[in-house]
């Protein structure tokens, strides 16, 4: 899974997809995990920073991150590996 | 150094809940880099605001409505131009273009300069054709048909599945879940705009639309594409932003390259959740949201009128993406006798 090159992400939150025009919120841990995945960091490697910062366990933060990861793909703001295929 | 003054006439002073482009053009020339404007507006209403906008507007004439015949239109565009010595014209109604088209040579004889599509182009378009013209050009085009009378509603069954969309040749669209529906929209339409209905299979999606302007040599002088953020109950966009995509510029330039479309249009399209673009309409004029493109950094209206001139124009080459237009309504509050002066002279 990647985030699509062109998306603009601020540091308020504020996503911006200058192809399809759609713009989103997201609070500031969602702007962390993103900017992380903007530097094709890897599951565990987001979960290894996460965990260092914020207090949860590894089941809680893989649920909630593949509920995440799930929106930004229907979104279209991140492509499957499949889709890098393509 | 003072630049030269174009005398120009524009139409569409509607700027109502489903605004005419006129007054977003009018904007857009008065912002023109290489020439200031006089701007003479020719209206149809009294009630068109754009009339009253004198900061905008030096001059409105009231015209006869294109039912009226192109003999009576001609001799009130004589009579204004002794008076105002028109360069330009940019007529911005569906309705009224088929009749400046044809007028075209005589008005140029008159000193008036236009940059329309010819007949031909106009009438591929036409949203009747628009399936010929989908194929033409490899673009999805929703399935329609065109019907005359009542008693072909019961059988659209056959061909569509509901909901489908109500179209008149020229205006208006509605959604109709069941025959019964389609009969209501039809009687509405004809009633205004005559037949044929086009019944349309409707396409869930997200509304994209592009603003463009071809040379009339095949070259795509400007282009950009738009999302509506807020639309009207009428369909309008009321809010839109500039988007980044690449298949909408490039289903652009094969549409102007392909027919060598002359003067501005507009692609109305549906995206839907597959990413698959449909091409719902063609507009064969500017459209009501050109300010937009303006304040991306194309002035289609100043390059419009430069084209109209037989100026060479550059294409644009770039716009800014993420550029929002968000429109509002504004009270003016009016003298009696400005709208005692339109009403009876039929000029402002």
């Amino acid at each position: 899974m990647k985030i699509k090159n062109n998306i603009a992400l601020s540091n308020s939150g504020f996503i911006f997809n200058p192809s399809t025009g759609e713009s989103f919120s997201v609070n500031p841990i969602g702007v962390e995990i993103l900017n992380l995945l903007k530097e094709n960091k890897s599951k565990d490697e987001v979960k290894a920073v996460i965990l260092e910062r914020y207090q949860s366990d590894d089941d809680t933060f893989e649920r909630d991150f593949y509920d995440f990861v799930n929106i930004l793909v229907h979104y279209h703001l991140a492509e499957t590996d499949e889709e890098k295929g393509n | 150094m003072k630049k030269k003054v174009i005398n120009i006439a524009v139409t569409g002073l509607n700027a109502t809940d489903n605004p005419g482009p006129g007054i977003p053009v009018i904007r857009g020339l008065r912002e023109a880099k290489d020439f200031d404007v006089r701007i003479i507006g020719f209206a149809y209403e009294s009630m068109e605001p754009g009339i009253y906008m004198h900061d905008l507007v030096d001059k409105t004439y009231q015209i006869p409505f294109p039912s009226a015949g192109q003999e009576s239109l001609l001799a009130r565009l004589e009579y204004i131009q002794e008076i105002e010595k028109i360069d330009v014209l940019i007529p911005n109604f569906d309705a009224e273009l088929f009749a400046f088209m044809k007028l075209e040579k005589k008005l140029l004889k008159m000193g008036i300069h236009t940059f329309l599509p010819t007949v031909d182009q106009f009438e591929d378009r036409q949203k009747i054709n628009l399936m010929e013209f989908g194929k033409k050009y490899d673009i999805k085009v929703p399935y329609a048909r065109t019907i005359f009378s009542l008693s072909e509603i019961f059988g659209l069954t056959a061909d569509f599945t509901y909901p489908v969309v109500v179209k008149g040749k020229y205006y208006d669209a509605y959604i109709a879940y069941n025959p019964e529906q389609v009969q209501t929209y039809f009687n509405k339409i004809s009633s205004k705009w005559g037949v044929p209905i086009i019944i349309q299979q409707f396409v869930y999606g997200s509304e994209y639309n592009v603003i463009a302007l071809g040379d009339g040599k095949g070259n795509t002088i400007g282009a950009v594409p738009m999302r509506k953020q807020f639309i009207t109950d009428k369909g309008k966009a009321w809010a839109g932003i500039t988007i980044d995509e690449k298949n909408l510029l490039e289903m652009t330039d094969r549409i102007i390259s392909g027919s060598k479309w002359r003067g501005g249009m507009e692609l109305e399209l549906m995206k839907t959740q597959n990413n698959e673009f449909y091409l719902l309409e063609i507009n064969p004029r500017i459209p009501a949201w050109v300010y937009l493109a303006v304040g991306a950094g194309q002035n289609m209206p100043e390059a419009l009128v430069k084209l109209a001139l037989g100026e060479e124009v550059k294409p644009f080459e770039t716009y800014d993406v993420g550029k929002l237009f968000i429109r509002y309504s504004y009270d003016m509050i009016i003298e009696l006798e400005e709208f005692e002066k339109i009403s009876t002279l039929g000029e402002l």
